[in-house]
Formats: C-alpha cells, sequence, structure tokens
C-alpha cells in the first residue's frame, strides 16, 4: 500500500498560551515557540507506518509512505523528522504560511495525489494552530474519494479498511474501499488501534508514536526529499478567507481555595448561585 | 436577497438539539444581512422532524426524507445540501460543529467553492458583509475573518450560540428531492454505530458538567457518576482518562474534544492541560478537586479544594444530596 501524509508544522501546542498579539491585533506572534510537527500529523505518520508492516519486523516496510508538507524552506526539518521514523520520502510544496488556506491546500494536494497515486491519503484531523479541521474533508470530496474522518481504529482487510470513528454519542464503523481519505484522532496511537493486513491480531503496540534512532535520522539525509513550487499543483492561489484581526480570550481571574466540603457547597450555594 | 440556509441534524430519525445552534446564529446573520433563513431537514424522520423546526421563524423549511439517509454518510447527504444551496441562492449555508457538521460542511463548501469557517463563536455584520469570529491555538486567540466569496459556509461552535426558542409562527414545509450520492459513496459502507446509551443529558447542552481526569483510575465511574447524578449533570473526561479506558472517548472535553459551557464546572483529578483548558475555559463557574495546590487548573477555578478527590467527592456528592434534600 502506497499512503500520502500531508504533515504541518505548528507552534508548540503545549505552549499555546504563550502567543503574544500584539496591540491592535494584525497577527498572531508565535516567536520564541518551538515549531513542532502537529501532534495529529504525527499520529497519521505513524499510523501509515504501522499499515505498511507487520508490527513485529517494524524495519521492513511493505508499501511506501510518502510524506509531504507546504510552507517554507525550513519546513524540511519535520519532513526530514517524519522521513527518520521511517517514512520513505518526502515533497515539499514551496509556500509561506500566510498565502496558505485550507482550500488552497485541499486543491493543491489534489494535483498531487494524481501524480503519486497513493492508495490511501492519511491526515490529522486538524491543524492545532488553526484548528480549523477542513483539509481531509475537502480533499475527500476533490478527488471523489471515500472519507472516514476522525479515526480511532483502522484494520485493513483485502483493499479496504475497516474504520472506528470517535463522533458525537459513539464510535460509528465506516467500511471504505480504496482509495480513501482518512483524517486521524487521538486513539489512534493506541496499542490495539492499527492492524495492517500482516500484522498478528493479537500484536500489541507500544503506546504513541515511535521514535527515530540515531543512525535512522543519519540515513534520513540520504532519502530523498523534493521540492514542488505551489504555483504547478494549483493555478488558483486565491484565498477564500481572510483574517483581519485577532485578540486574546478574556482572562480569567483565579478564583479561591476553599478550605473543605462545606465551604465549597456554601459558596455554590450563596455566593455562586449554582446549586 | 441574501437568506441563509441552515443544515439541521437529525440522527436516529429524531431532531438534534445541536441544530438550534445554527438556528440562533442564523437569525442573527440574517438580521445583519437583511434577509432570512430556511431550514434544511435531512434525513430518514425528516418530515416529523420538521414540524418541530416550523416554529422558529424560517422562510420555510425543506424535508427530504429518505430511507437511504437512516444513517449518516458524508457522500450520501451532501449533494441533497450542495443542491438546496444551489437552486436558493443562499448566502450562507451554516451547521453547528458537532461530528456530523464538521465531518460534512468542508466538503460543502468546496463543492460550491465557497469560503468555509469552521468553529465559529461570533458574527456580526460589516458594511453587509459578516465577520466571523473563530477561537484558535486552543481558544488562546481570536481571529476575525471574512470570506471572499460571495457564497459561504459555516460551522458553529454550539456552546457560544445558545439554543434558539421558538419565536411562534408556522413555516410552511416544502418536499426537496434527494439528490444523487457522490461518486465515492459506491465505496463506503456503513457498519455499525456504537452509542454510549446514557439519561443524563448530553456534554453540549448540560447546565452542570463533572468530569473527572487520569486520577480516577477504574474507579471512575463509581466516583463520578454519583456526583453528576446529584447534580442532574452531564459527565466528561480529560484525554488521559479516556486514553487509558477509564471513561468513553464521547467524554473528552477539550480542543480537540467536546467544547462546554455550563454553569458549574466540576474538574476532579484533572491537572488543566491547555488543551482541556480549551474545552471549559467559558464555564461560568469551575470548580477544581486536585491534591497537587500547583495544579495549573487551579488558575482558571473559581473555587479550588486541595485535597484527595476519593474522599472529597463522596463527601461532595453527599452534601449536594443533603443540601436538595
Ligand atoms: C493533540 C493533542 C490534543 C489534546 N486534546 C485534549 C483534549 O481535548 N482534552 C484533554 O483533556 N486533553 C487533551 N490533550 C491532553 C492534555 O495535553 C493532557 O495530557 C491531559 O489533559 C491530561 O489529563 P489529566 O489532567 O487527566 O491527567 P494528568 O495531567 O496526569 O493529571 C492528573 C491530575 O490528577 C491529580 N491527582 C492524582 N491523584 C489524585 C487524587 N487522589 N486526588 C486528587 N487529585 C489527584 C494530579 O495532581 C494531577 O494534577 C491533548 C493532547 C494533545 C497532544
Ligand atoms: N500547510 C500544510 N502542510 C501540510 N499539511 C497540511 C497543511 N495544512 C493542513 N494540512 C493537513 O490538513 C490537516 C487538517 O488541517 P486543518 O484542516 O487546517 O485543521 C492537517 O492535520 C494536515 O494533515
Amino acid at each position: 500500500m502506497k499512503i500520502l501524509v500531508p504533515l504541518k508544522r505548528v507552534a508548540d501546542p503545549d505552549n499555546a498560551n504563550k502567543i503574544k498579539i500584539p496591540a491592535g491585533g494584525a497577527a498572531i506572534d508565535t516567536t520564541g515557540l518551538e515549531w513542532k510537527p502537529n501532534p495529529f500529523d504525527e499520529y497519521a505518520v505513524e499510523t501509515a507506518l504501522r499499515l505498511t508492516e507487520n508490527g513485529a519486523t517494524p524495519k521492513t516496510r511493505a508499501g511506501e509512505v510518502v510524506v509531504v508538507t507546504f510552507g517554507p524552506k525550513e519546513t524540511e526539518a519535520t519532513l526530514r523528522q517524519a522521513l527518520a521514523t521511517g517514512a520513505d520520502k518526502a515533497v515539499r510544496v514551496d509556500a509561506k504560511d500566510g498565502e496558505l488556506d485550507g482550500a488552497l491546500v485541499a486543491r493543491a494536494l489534489k494535483t498531487l495525489v494524481e501524480r503519486e497515486k497513493p492508495d490511501l491519503v492519511l491526515m490529522g484531523k486538524q491543524a492545532v494552530d488553526g484548528d480549523s479541521n477542513q483539509v481531509g474533508q475537502m480533499l475527500a470530496r476533490l478527488l471523489g474519494w471515500p472519507q472516514a474522518t476522525f479515526a480511532a481504529t483502522i484494520k485493513e482487510e483485502g483493499g479496504a479498511l475497516l474504520v472506528g470513528r470517535e463522533v458525537d454519542g459513539g464510535v460509528l464503523s465506516l467500511r471504505v474501499k480504496l482509495p480513501a481519505v482518512v483524517t486521524v484522532d487521538l486513539r489512534i496511537v493506541a496499542p490495539t488501534s492499527v492492524y495492517s493486513k500482516q500484522t498478528a491480531p493479537t500484536f500489541k503496540y507500544n503506546e504513541g508514536v515511535r521514535f527515530a534512532a540515531l543512525p535512522a535520522i543519519m540515513q534520513a539525509k540520504k532519502k530523498p526529499l523534493a521540492e514542488v513550487k505551489l504555483a504547478e499543483l494549483s493555478a488558483d492561489a486565491a484565498l477564500r478567507i481572510q483574517y483581519s484581526t485577532f485578540e486574546p480570550p478574556p482572562a480569567r481571574k483565579a478564583g479561591i481555595k476553599v478550605k473543605d466540603v462545606p465551604d465549597l457547597v456554601n459558596r455554590l450555594k450563596n455566593e455562586a448561585k449554582v446549586l | 436577497m441574501a437568506d441563509i440556509l441552515v443544515v439541521a441534524e437529525i440522527s436516529d430519525g429524531s431532531l438534534k438539539k445541536t441544530t438550534h445552534s445554527a438556528i440562533a446564529f442564523a437569525r442573527e446573520a440574517a438580521k445583519g444581512l437583511g434577509g432570512g433563513f430556511s431550514i434544511l431537514a435531512l434525513g430518514q424522520g425528516a418530515r416529523a422532524a420538521a414540524q418541530e423546526l416550523a416554529g422558529f421563524g424560517a422562510k420555510s423549511v425543506l424535508v427530504t426524507d429518505d430511507a437511504s439517509l437512516a444513517n449518516y454518510v458524508a457522500e450520501r447527504f451532501e449533494n441533497t445540501v450542495i443542491e438546496a444551496a444551489k437552486q436558493g441562492g443562499y448566502a450562507v449555508v451554516v451547521a453547528t460543529a458537532s461530528s456530523f457538521g464538521k465531518d460534512l460542511m468542508p466538503r460543502v463548501a468546496v463543492a460550491l467553492d465557497a469560503g468555509f469557517a469552521s468553529d465559529i463563536a461570533a458574527v456580526k455584520a460589516e458594511g453587509g458583509k459578516l465577520v466571523y469570529k473563530r477561537p484558535m491555538f486552543a481558544g488562546n486567540a481570536y481571529g476575525y475573518c471574512t470570506l471572499t466569496t460571495s457564497v459561504q459556509v459555516v460551522t458553529v461552535r454550539q456552546s457560544e450560540f445558545a439554543p434558539a426558542e421558538p419565536s411562534g409562527g408556522s413555516s410552511p414545509a416544502q418536499d426537496f428531492p434527494l439528490a444523487p450520492p457522490s461518486p465515492g459513496a459506491e465505496r463506503v459502507e456503513f457498519v455499525s454505530f456504537d452509542q454510549v446509551k446514557s439519561s443524563r443529558p448530553s456534554l453540549g447542552e448540560a447546565k452542570v458538567v463533572v468530569s473527572g481526569g487520569r486520577a480516577l483510575k477504574e474507579r471512575f465511574n463509581e466516583i463520578i457518576e454519583p456526583l453528576a447524578d446529584s447534580l442532574g449533570a452531564a459527565i466528561g473526561a480529560s484525554r488521559a482518562a479516556c486514553d487509558a479506558g477509564y471513561a468513553p472517548s464521547d467524554y473528552q472535553v477539550g480542543q480537540t474534544g467536546k467544547i462546554v459551557a455550563p454553569r458549574l464546572y466540576v474538574a476532579a483529578g484533572i491537572s488543566g492541560a491547555i488543551q482541556h483548558l480549551a474545552g471549559m475555559k467559558g464555564s461560568k463557574v469551575i470548580v477544581a478537586i486536585n491534591k497537587d495546590p500547583d495544579a495549573p487548573i487551579f488558575q482558571v477555578a473559581d473555587y479550588g479544594l486541595v485535597g484527595d478527590l476519593f474522599q472529597i467527592v463522596p463527601e461532595l456528592t453527599q452534601a449536594v444530596r443533603a443540601n436538595k434534600g
């Protein structure tokens, strides 16, 4: 199976509360924050690796994993990281962040899919900077491929995937025939979430994503990384969404520590009036 | 004419309350644009849902009720939404950002070549154009945006648009033909829906939410359920509690789970990671119970109680019951 994984780098999500919004609110300032791969995209890479191997012998790839990012030169570091964990090749579509919106990324990905001809596009359900949750769905529509969003489990069946989706009220299972677009949710990296055809049903992965060993990091430098111009993939580069200003959320003032349960109940009843 | 089309959410044959937030948006946006709004009731059971939707002041309620729509699959639903949007010439198509709206609406947007803004928290009209406010960066920034296209598609955050109340009148119901499924439809098969059955209010609608974290371990239900029931609350959880299987994944509150804004939110054994805070910071009153006095959750809590939750929560349950008694 050949899998394409779009991968975005975002400002360190665990410190998203340290972003700054200068007076006037013309832009969001993320200086001082480290770039990290979007966690959901890291999960998508891990999922792609699990689907192209026998879990018991993860050094042998049965298939191909191609990672792609849209961004400036420095985003190649994110691609190299993915190559080091096991992806086979990478593509960087040269673009500044401000030149992109979700629909443009989706249009360009469509062309890239037509070139690369993967059996599956696996991606994060959302990039945790913009929190949009849109590109996978848009891409699936543009391609006319079946879609399974918010995947928590994936089981490969001949030519199809059985996907357990986390939706409001429970878990909804879909069977999608390949080629398809699947977006992943948090639980996809649990030990028993993903089974390729080769992996034994009793096999258990370690929780979370795999890390690259030092030799793999060195080898990743030799793996192919191509650069493509955005205009080659989408002639229409017009943005459909434009941000004018930004503002911080209203600050919540820290409250008080109460001494015990009776004190708490008394305050909830008489002060906050919520009981 | 600049009207708005609300896509109602129908599941298991009945209208979902999420719809009322999209209607609340439509009323506001329609005022801003000087037009009105219509509602598309799409799904098996849409005819009955349309009756429930008749009293909200919509110009019309379009009804597509078909057995092939018993279970939601984007590829079987979307073309009817797209056709309704085209034929009615609507300026804005809106649904609530539930898992249904999130799955469906980005597709509708690209099909219409419309700009798309997801999960919006507020809308205002400026010089005849709609400006949308969206939370970003785990709720640490709000962005104000406009869409450059004449047709626009949005999803709205349920916790930010209080459910619309009926306004009287009776909107005419009109049958709308089912459009053919999308090309991908024959390659998607609905297999099953494992529902978390509960008699408690849903997280999106509850006035009180009691959430538990990793600290609860296997005793999650034993400890949390009695408190939730004494308060008539919905139950939430942190990612860590869901990942470990202490609570169903559907309970997750946070940036990438459910966003809630109840009158009272109780967090027990939750540290307060920014991803969790993103989902509950909008609550009116927050209570935190944690044995670590420096846990970040206390920075947003109105009332903090430091101590062992295995003692405190049962004691609180007793006290709430006694108070009601
Ligand atoms: C991409 C991404 C998305 C995420 N999305 C979400 C999300 O939507 N929602 C979410 O919640 N998280 C999310 N997270 C995870 C988040 O970063 C935290 O890891 C998670 O919220 C921690 O859960 P917790 O507070 O239950 O566990 P911990 O951080 O382990 O905290 C447990 C707390 O319990 C306290 N405690 C322990 N024993 C007791 C006791 N006996 N009595 C009282 N207190 C006790 C401890 O002091 C501690 O503060 C996301 C992470 C990523 C990377
Ligand atoms: N600039 C980008 N480069 C690569 N992938 C992207 C980019 N933006 C979005 N994506 C992909 O689209 C997914 C959903 O992002 P979004 O719709 O922006 O929340 C992400 O998880 C990525 O897989």
